[in-house]
C-alpha cells in the first residue's frame, strides 16, 4: 500500500502528531477530518487496542498523525492509558493535539493536566462548541487560551469548523522550541515537585526524561517510574531522597497520589470557573434515557434494538453474501477445463477448488461490513453503554462484563461479528474472555448442519432438539466463561466505571470509513491465513493416498485416508471415517459438514436424510451434533480471533479447548444416551 | 454530620464526597473519574435490574456497580424532591 510506503519512510521528516483525548469527545471524525483516505487501522503491537494512523499535506509539510486511545486518565493502571503515555513518552511527537468536548470541560481538562506535566507540546480542540452553544454554556476559548499559555481551536468537528486554523496551529507549536505553560499547582505541591525535579536532574542516566513529569510520577509511587528509577545506576540513592520529600507530603495530604488527582481536579476548577458561563442542560439526551432506561421498558428496548441489529446485519448482507457466493460458484463452473490439466482444474475450479473456498469466505464479507456500520452508528449514537448498564447485571454474574452482551448474541448470527463486535469492551481480560468464548455461540452455519440432521432423526421434535443445543451452547459459553476467569485470565470482572455520554447523531462518515478500513484488512489478513488452510485441506482432498498422485475420488484421498487415521479416536463415539473427515473439512466453515457427508455418500441430496437415518442412531447423531457445536471454530473465525486478540495464542487456545470440551461432552451424552435409550 | 455509603443514595438525591475508601486502583480510577473528596455527586438512576447506578458528577453521567459506590462515604445535602 502506497501509505504503508509514506509512513515508513517519510516518518523522520515528517512533523508528528498524537491525538489525545477522553472517550467519546469526537476524536475519530477529528482525525478523519484531519486525514481523509489517507489512514490505515491496525492493532498497537501485542494489544488487543485498535491503532489508526495517518497522513496529510499542509503546505510543504507532511503531517504524520496517530489517534491515542481515548482515555480520561494517564496512568499505568489500564492498557489504553499506557500505551497512550508511553507513546507520548518514548516517541515523543512533535505535537499532541487534545481533544476537548467544551460540554465537558471539567473532566477533559484534567486529562490535559496530565499531558502538561509530561512536558508534551499541546494544541487544544476545543470540541463541541456547537453543542455547548445549544446547551446553553457559553465556553470562553480565548481565555482558556490565556490562562494556559497554550493554544486553543475552537471546532465543530462534523462541519470542519476550526480545522484549517488547527492545521495551522499544529505546525506553529511543532516548529516551536518549546512551550510554557503557566498551570501551576499549590505551593507545597510545587515545591515537592521542584526539589525532586533537582534530585532526578543530578542523575546521568535519567537525562531523556521530562524531570518535572518524573518528579510527579515519582512522588505519586507510580509503579513503572519507580521501577525505570530503580534501575538507573543512581537510582537507589535518588528514590531514598525523594521518599523523604514524599514523607512531608504524605503527613500533611495523607495519600500522595490522591492528593495529586484532587489538586489537578481543584486547578481544573479554578479554570473552569472563569472560562465556563451557565448550566449544561441537556434536555433531549435525558428524556432519551428516561425512556431507553426505564425500569419497566428499558429491556424490551433493548431487546427490540438488538433484534433491529441482527435483523438489519443479517438481512441487509444476505443477498450480497449469496451474490458472491454464486457468483464464485458460476465462475468456477465456467472455468473448468480452461487449463487443460485436469488436476489443476479440479484444485482451483472443483467442488473443493480454492476459487469456491475463496467464494465461501468473501461471502463474509458483506456481512461483516453491514455489521461494522451499524455497530459503529450505535456505539456513535451512545447505546452500546446503554446496553452495557441495562445487561451488567446478569452478565457479571457469568464471569463476564455487561459490555459482552452484544457480542454475544452477534455469535449467534455469525462467531466472525460477534469477535469483532467485542471491540467496545474495554478491559483487556473482558474482552479476552468474551473472544474466546465466543465460538461456542451457535452460530448460523451451524444451524444449517444441526436443522438437516434434526429433522433427518426427530421429524416434528426437531424444534426442541434444535433448542437444547441452543440451550447447550449458551450453557457451555458460562462454563467456559467462568472457568477463565478462574485459572488464565484471573481476578475480578474489572469495575464498571463507566461513562454514560450523551446521545448524538452518529456521523455516517466515520462509520462508513472505519467499515470500509476494517473491511480491506479482513481482506487483506483473514485472506491469506484462510487462502492458505484451503489450499492445504484443497491439496488433502485431491491427493491420492496410495500414489500420491492426483485423484478425484475423495474417499482415496489423503484427507480420506487422515480421517481413517483418526478414526480409532471417535470409536467410543460411535462414527465412521465419513463423520471424521466431515469434521475435519468442517473447519473451512461449518456448513461444509453436510457438504462432505453428502459427497462421500455419493448420495444425492433428496436421498440424503433417508440415507443417514439408516446409517446412523440417533444417540451418535445427538452426540454428534454437539460436537459440531463446540470443537472448533471455522477458520475465518479463528483468524478473526488472531486478528483481534494480536496473537496466536488466543486463537490457539480456542481451537484446543474447543477439541477437547467438544470430545469430552460428545462422550459423555453418548454414554448417557446409550443408557437412557439401550434401544437406540 | 450524617455519613451514608454512595450506593445507599436513592435517585434524586445529592451529597458531597466525604471519603474514598479502599485504595489502591479502583479507588484511582474513581478519582480519575473525579470522585475525590469534595465532590458534589447526584445519583440519576439505577439500572432496571437494581444494578448498576448512574451518577452526574462534574457536568457528566458515569455508572457505577454499587459494589464499587459502596467504597464512597457521602454526606447527603438534598433529597432532590423535584
Amino acid at each position: 500500500m502506497a501509505l504503508d510506503k509514506a509512513i515508513g519512510a517519510k516518518r523522520e521528516l515528517m512533523i508528528r502528531v498524537a491525538l489525545s483525548g477522553n472517550p467519546n469527545v469526537g476524536k475519530s471524525v477529528i482525525f478523519n477530518k484531519l486525514t481523509g483516505s489517507r489512514q490505515r487501522v491496525g492493532n498497537w503491537p501485542g494489544k488487543t487496542v485498535e491503532k489508526k494512523e495517518g497522513v496529510y499535506r499542509y503546505g510543504e509539510k507532511e503531517v504524520y498523525v496517530v489517534d491515542l486511545p481515548g482515555t480520561y486518565s494517564l496512568t499505568a493502571y489500564s492498557v489504553e492509558e499506557r500505551i497512550a503515555r508511553d507513546y507520548i513518552i518514548r516517541e515523543k511527537p512533535d505535537v499532541v493535539v487534545d481533544v476537548v468536548d467544551a460540554t465537558n470541560l471539567e473532566r477533559n481538562l484534567y486529562l490535559l493536566l496530565q499531558l502538561i506535566e509530561l512536558g508534551a507540546k499541546v494544541v487544544i480542540a476545543l470540541n463541541k462548541m456547537d453543542l455547548a452553544e445549544a446547551s446553553r454554556l457559553r465556553v470562553d476559548a480565548n481565555k482558556l487560551e490565556e490562562i494556559l499559555g497554550i493554544p486553543v481551536v475552537a471546532t465543530v468537528a462534523p462541519a470542519g469548523i476550526g480545522l484549517e486554523e488547527l492545521r495551522e496551529k499544529i505546525v506553529e507549536v511543532a516548529r516551536a522550541e518549546r512551550q510554557k505553560p503557566r498551570i501551576r499547582y499549590s505551593r507545597d505541591f510545587e515545591e515537592a515537585i521542584a526539589e525532586v525535579a533537582r534530585i532526578v536532574e543530578a542523575a546521568e542516566a535519567l537525562r531523556d526524561y521530562n524531570s518535572r513529569w518524573l518528579a510527579i510520577k515519582l512522588l505519586e509511587g507510580d509503579r513503572e517510574v519507580l521501577e525505570l528509577v530503580g534501575k538507573a545506576p543512581e537510582g537507589g540513592e535518588v528514590l531514598r531522597r525523594v521518599k523523604e520529600v514524599r514523607g512531608r507530603l504524605e503527613q500533611k495530604y495523607g495519600d500522595v497520589e490522591m492528593a495529586f488527582i484532587s489538586e489537578r481536579y481543584r486547578v481544573v476548577g479554578e479554570i473552569v470557573r472563569e472560562v465556563v458561563r451557565g448550566e449544561k442542560a441537556l434536555e433531549a439526551s435525558d428524556a432519551l434515557d428516561r425512556a431507553l432506561l426505564d425500569r419497566y421498558l428499558g429491556l424490551p428496548v433493548f431487546i427490540s434494538v438488538l433484534w433491529i441489529i441482527f435483523q438489519f446485519t443479517f438481512i441487509a448482507s444476505a443477498p450480497f453474501s449469496d451474490m458472491i457466493a454464486d457468483f464464485f460458484a458460476l465462475l468456477s463452473e465456467r472455468l473448468v477445463g480452461i487449463t487443460g490439466v485436469s488436476r489443476l482444474d479440479y484444485m482451483l475450479f472443483g467442488d473443493y477448488g480454492l476459487l469456491n473456498g475463496v467464494g465461501t469466505v468473501l461471502s463474509f464479507v458483506p456481512l461483516i461490513m453491514t455489521l461494522y456500520f451499524a455497530l459503529s452508528l450505535f456505539e456513535d449514537f451512545g447505546y452500546m453503554a446503554r446496553a452495557a448498564f441495562l445487561m451488567d447485571r446478569i452478565m457479571r454474574r457469568l464471569g463476564l462484563t455487561g459490555r459482552a452482551i452484544i457480542p454475544m448474541i452477534l455469535g449467534f448470527g455469525c462467531n466472525i461479528a460477534g469477535v469483532y463486535g467485542t471491540r467496545t469492551i474495554p478491559d483487556e481480560r473482558d474482552r479476552i474472555i468474551a473472544i474466546v468464548t465466543n465460538p461456542l455461540m451457535l452460530c448460523s452455519a451451524r444451524l444449517v448442519v444441526f436443522t438437516l440432521i434434526a429433522e433427518a432423526f426427530w421429524g416434528p421434535a426437531a424444534g426442541s432438539i434444535l433448542l437444547s443445543l441452543y440451550l447447550a451452547s449458551v450453557l457451555l459459553a458460562i462454563l467456559v466463561a467462568l472457568v477463565l476467569r478462574r485459572l488464565i485470565l484471573r481476578g475480578e470482572v474489572s469495575p464498571f466505571v463507566m461513562e454514560l455520554p450523551p446521545y448524538q447523531m452518529p456521523s455516517l462518515r466515520v462509520a462508513a470509513t472505519y467499515t470500509w478500513l476494517r473491511a480491506s484488512l479482513f481482506f487483506k489478513k483473514a485472506g491469506t491465513v484462510i487462502l492458505a488452510g484451503l489450499l492445504v485441506l484443497g491439496a488433502l482432498a485431491t491427493t491420492d493416498a496410495a500414489t500420491l498422485g492426483f485423484t478425484e475420488n475423495v474417499s482415496a484421498s489423503l484427507a480420506a485416508a487422515l480421517g481413517r487415521v483418526f478414526k480409532p479416536l471417535f470409536e467410543p463415539l460411535g462414527w465412521d471415517w465419513i463423520l471424521v473427515v466431515s469434521v475435519l473439512f468442517g473447519f473451512v466453515a461449518k456448513e461444509v459438514v453436510i457438504g462432505t457427508m453428502a459427497m462421500l455418500y455419493g448420495v444425492p441430496e433428496e436421498l440424503f436424510s433417508e440415507f443417514l437415518r439408516q446409517r446412523y442412531d440417533p444417540v451418535t447423531m445427538y452426540a454428534y451434533m454437539l460436537f459440531v457445536l463446540i470443537y472448533i471454530p471455522c477458520l475465518a473465525t479463528v483468524a478473526a480471533i488472531k486478528h483481534e486478540t494480536g496473537s496466536w495464542k488466543y486463537a490457539l487456545l480456542t481451537v484446543a479447548y474447543g477439541v477437547v470440551l467438544a470430545y469430552l461432552v460428545s462422550l459423555l451424552a453418548s454414554v448417557i444416551g446409550r443408557a437412557l435409550f439401550p434401544g437406540a | 454530620m450524617q455519613l451514608t455509603r454512595l450506593s445507599e443514595l436513592k435517585p434524586g438525591e445529592e451529597a458531597i464526597v466525604v471519603k474514598v475508601e479502599g485504595g489502591g486502583p479502583l479507588a484511582r480510577r474513581l478519582a480519575d473519574m473525579g470522585l475525590v473528596v469534595g465532590a458534589k455527586v447526584r445519583v440519576v438512576r439505577v439500572a432496571p435490574l437494581g444494578d448498576p447506578m448512574e451518577l452526574e458528577i462534574r457536568g457528566y453521567n458515569l455508572s457505577l456497580r454499587r459494589e464499587e459506590a459502596r467504597l464512597v462515604l457521602v454526606e447527603v445535602i438534598s433529597s432532590g424532591a423535584r
